[in-house]
């Protein structure tokens, strides 16, 4: 009680004001949500297999991401090569790209005449847009930034003099990646990993462009709350208060047994 | 004659045989409607399905030619979106729809003021990539195994059309994507995703350089109407109703049939 | 026979070292020079940490680093072990696991290296410490720790690099003792860096003292503490240190004081004595052959049960005095008094 005595006016409030701006959309939702008709919305077969498929696609992007992204930070923070202040602005480009034009890009290099996509189709008889895997790429790419950012962030805050130690002591530099430098930059990874996923989860536009939207093979939730409010605002509102309630539950417990205990 | 005129000069303009003629075309169209309506002024806001962009973009600058103390906004957007966003209060003047459907949900919101006046309609094609390479002649072809085709969702008015044009010609077709609007639709041809796509034929034309249209028999049970009407919370009604009027004036009527819409 | 023959040429943007060391198996030295002298600089040029510009490291007949013939070895492949200054100990392991870290890479497997580490942390006094965190051990235990896991792996060459700095004084002394065992049953030789006089003297064998990246003097602890060569090591061991032309008993120094001593000596010679020798009055004495010269008092500290005297004048000096004679001379800065040594209590030594 005594701490929060000495918190100055100054903060208090532009923070009180920027925890109601990111709040009370949410109680828009809450607000308008058709309670009474809740149950049967729910049991719709459609929504159950957005979810299972938006929960599938968004961990399994953020898997790809961690493999692919993590080696990425550790060059980006470890390594000096020229052009690496270039690269790591490269690295942000999803971030700043609208995902639409991010699911165009993707169509451009992975789609049937895509630049690699061409030879996919051709070599492998693999095609990747309209596809679960194309949800899974549209999803990584879009959320990979969050990762790799976050990774980088922590490695850069580690001491890299651990690693000095690791090596004078016979371990080489994979070794010292994965005895030493991971487990000390774990909470950066497992909260990189943790924006990357509720990127993945709530991404819409590249995943529609790139993946297109077919129920059971490529309609995330976020897709089928679009469409949803093509006609039905409450259906909408169900369907993003599901996404959101999951979501959160699933963030509430990782939290809790991976952030606060590292 | 006048009007005739004016007309012509803004299919030509369309069809880009030369931008000189606008300011003919203006003062044209500036006699040809004062006729018709007195001039009006201050902001009409439109809200217009994604469908119209090009043609209500000419018919914007007619308008404003004949209404010099006028200006009309545009916000183009999918018309189920424009519905929602009007209903929970976005200050508009006109809301063009591209399907009756459409319309209902802001009527039975009551928010239009008046009735809706259907002043176009549109029908679907196959859109297939120049040249129509896979030699699609109907929707039979659609069905061929390995063709991919891109449907409009069923919530957006181009899915619905779509999948009343199907059911009528008795044709199960799986799409790869039921893609959330119809220009979606059309740049998955665009890009070669797709083998095909059903969309609106004025689609197809604004999109004639990359694609090609193939009409079909069975789009004549399927075809949208587009209904506008001036909104109950216009802050211009004047304004809101000149513009429909304007909609629905032969000048218009041209630009909107060279884009490749039916009369009503 | 020696263990270590190193030549360590490091350049550094405008800091160049320049170091030649030579370590006997079960030797202990001790690099001992004020800050950025270079001795972290040698050490990690040793450990492999830091490249040699050119010279060479050669550890038991085996060339690890050769510049000149393109031959490098990565420190995971040298046998040195590091304790470094803070430790470093790895924070998401146990105490157990951190000692058999070593053991581990060098591929002892799981369960034999985990009873060499238990071994070790017994060895060290930490047998009961085994399962706890880094975070969780004091700076004393923490520095056992670190010496164990380097010891782990039965280094060739061990590297201390400031163990003692990240200590309080109490534990220091206690670490210091169990340090000195340590080190002394050490096989490999063992190359300690420090900032602190009295860990080198207590620990080592031998003293190489460096200032600005070179080897400005080396011996025994008694040699180093009785003939200081540089200004820096007379500091350390508390001695005023002149440098001057000897001719039998009289040395010139460079500004044309002339210093009288016991000893003959001829040519370039270093002239030594301690504060202690100095004595002070204030009117010029007389009678015995003694130095004396006329001062002024710039500051006065304490100096254990003394007080010591910093004086400029033709020499500079420091002189102790007891607290009594301060009060009879009423020392203060600024006061001008007469100082005297005798003759017998002058060192001169040659400076080639």
């Amino acid at each position: 009680m005594r701490e929060r005595a000495r918190v100055p006016l100054a903060l208090l409030v532009p923070a009180g004001l920027g925890l109601a701006f990111l709040v009370l959309p949410l109680a828009g939702l809450l607000v308008r949500a058709p309670w009474g008709t809740l149950p049967q919305r729910l049991a719709e077969p459609g929504v159950l297999t957005a979810l299972r498929l938006s929960l599938q696609t968004s961990t399994i992007a953020t898997l790809f991401c961690v493999v692919l992204g993590v080696p990425l930070a550790w060059l980006l923070a470890r390594v000096p090569f020229p052009g690496r202040r270039l690269v790591r602005a490269l690295v942000t480009v999803p971030l700043v790209l609208p995902p639409v034009v991010g699911g165009v890009a993707l169509l451009l290099v992975f789609g049937r005449r895509g630049l690699l996509g061409s030879w996919l189709d051709s070599t492998f008889g693999v095609t990747l847009p309209f596809t679960t895997t194309g949800v899974v790429l549209a999803e990584a790419f879009v959320a990979m930034p969050f990762l790799v950012i976050a990774v980088e962030g922590a490695l850069r805050g580690a001491d890299a003099r651990y690693e000095e130690a690791a090596a004078t002591l016979g371990a080489g530099r994979w070794t010292t990646f994965t005895h030493v430098t991971l487990p000390l930059v774990a909470p950066g990874v497992a909260a990189g990993a943790v924006l990357c996923w509720a990127r993945a989860l709530g991404e819409f536009g590249a995943t529609i462009t790139f993946a297109g939207n077919f129920p059971g093979r490529t309609q995330t939730m976020p897709l089928a709350v679009y469409l949803a409010l093509e006609t039905d605002l409450e259906a909408a509102i169900v369907l993003s208060l599901i996404l959101l309630v999951v979501s959160v539950t699933i963030l509430a417990a990782l939290r809790d047994k991976w952030i606060t205990s590292a | 004659m006048k009007i005739r005129a004016a007309a012509l000069a803004a299919l030509l303009l369309l069809t880009g045989c030369g931008g000189d003629d606008a300011t003919d075309t203006g003062t044209g169209a500036g006699t040809a409607t004062s006729a018709a309506v007195a001039s009006v002024s201050g902001t009409v806001t439109v809200f217009a399905a994604a469908s119209l962009t090009e043609s209500f973009t000419q018919i914007g600058k007619d308008f404003e030619a004949a209404n010099p103390e006028a200006t009309v906004k545009f916000n183009f957007a999918g018309s189920s979106q424009l519905a929602t966003q009007i209903n929970e209060g976005a200050p508009a003047d006109v809301f063009a729809a591209a399907s009756a459907a459409t319309m209902k949900t802001v009527t039975d919101a009551d928010g239009a003021d008046g009735t809706p006046v259907t002043f176009v309609k549109n029908q679907l094609v196959i859109a297939v990539p120049n040249g129509n390479p896979n030699g699609v002649k109907g929707l039979a072809d659609l069905t061929k195994p390995g063709a991919k085709v891109a449907l409009c969702a069923e919530q957006v008015p181009c899915g619905a059309a779509a999948k009343k044009a199907l059911d009528t010609a008795g044709v199960k077709l799986t799409p790869v994507t039921l893609e959330q609007d119809v220009k979606a639709a059309l740049s998955k041809v665009k890009l070669g995703e797709v083998d095909a796509a059903l969309v609106y034929r004025t689609d197809v034309n604004a999109a004639s350089s990359d694609v090609d249209g193939v009409e079909f028999p069975e789009s004549a049970g399927a075809i949208n109407d587009y209904p506008i009407a001036v909104l109950k919370e216009s802050p211009n009604k004047a304004g809101a109703q000149a513009f429909v009027t304007f909609v629905q004036s032969e000048k218009a009527k041209a630009v909107l049939t060279a884009a490749g819409f039916q009369a009503p | 026979m020696t263990a270590l023959d190193a030549h360590l040429l490091v350049q550094r943007g405008d800091f160049d070292l320049d170091l030649r060391l030579t370590i006997a198996p079960g030797e202990v030295v001790a690099l001992l020079g004020p800050n950025g002298a270079g001795k972290t600089t040698a050490l990690r040029a040793l450990a492999g940490l830091t490249p040699l510009a050119a010279g060479h490291v050669t550890l038991g007949g085996r060339d690890l680093d050769r510049p000149d013939r393109r031959l490098w070895t990565p420190p995971e492949r040298r046998p040195i072990g590091v304790v470094f200054q803070d430790y470093l100990l790895f924070p998401h392991l146990s105490t157990l696991d951190n000692v058999a870290f070593g053991p581990r890479r060098h591929g002892m497997p799981r369960r034999e290296a985990r009873a060499h580490a238990a071994d070790w942390l017994a060895r060290v006094g930490l047998a009961a410490y085994a399962r706890r965190r880094p975070r969780h051990l004091s700076g004393g235990q923490a520095q056992r720790v670190a010496l164990a896991r380097a010891l782990a792996v039965d280094p060739t060459l061990l590297l201390l690099d400031e163990p003692l700095a990240a200590l309080d004084a109490r534990t220091r002394l206690d670490t210091r003792a169990e340090l000195h065992r340590h080190l002394t049953g050490h096989p490999g030789a063992t190359l300690l860096v420090t900032h602190d006089p009295l860990d080198a003297l207590v620990l080592a064998d031998r003293l190489v003292i460096v200032e600005h990246g070179r080897s400005v003097q080396e011996g025994d602890a008694a040699t180093i503490t009785a003939r200081p060569r540089t200004d820096y090591v007379a500091r350390l061991v508390g001695l005023n240190l002149y440098r001057g032309k000897a001719d039998g008993h009289t040395v010139a120094l460079s500004d044309g004081f002339e210093l009288s001593v016991a000893e003959r000596a001829d040519g370039d010679v270093f002239v030594a004595f301690s504060p202690s020798a100095v004595a002070l009055y204030p009117d010029r004495p007389d009678g015995s052959p003694r130095n004396t010269w006329p001062a002024t008092v710039t500051g006065v500290q304490r100096h254990g049960d003394n007080l010591r005297v910093q004086l400029t004048g033709p020499i500079g000096a420091a002189a102790d005095v007891t607290p009594l004679a301060a009060a009879a001379l009423r020392l203060e800065a600024g006061l001008e008094v007469w100082a005297a040594v005798k003759a017998a209590e002058t060192r001169a030594y040659p400076a080639q």
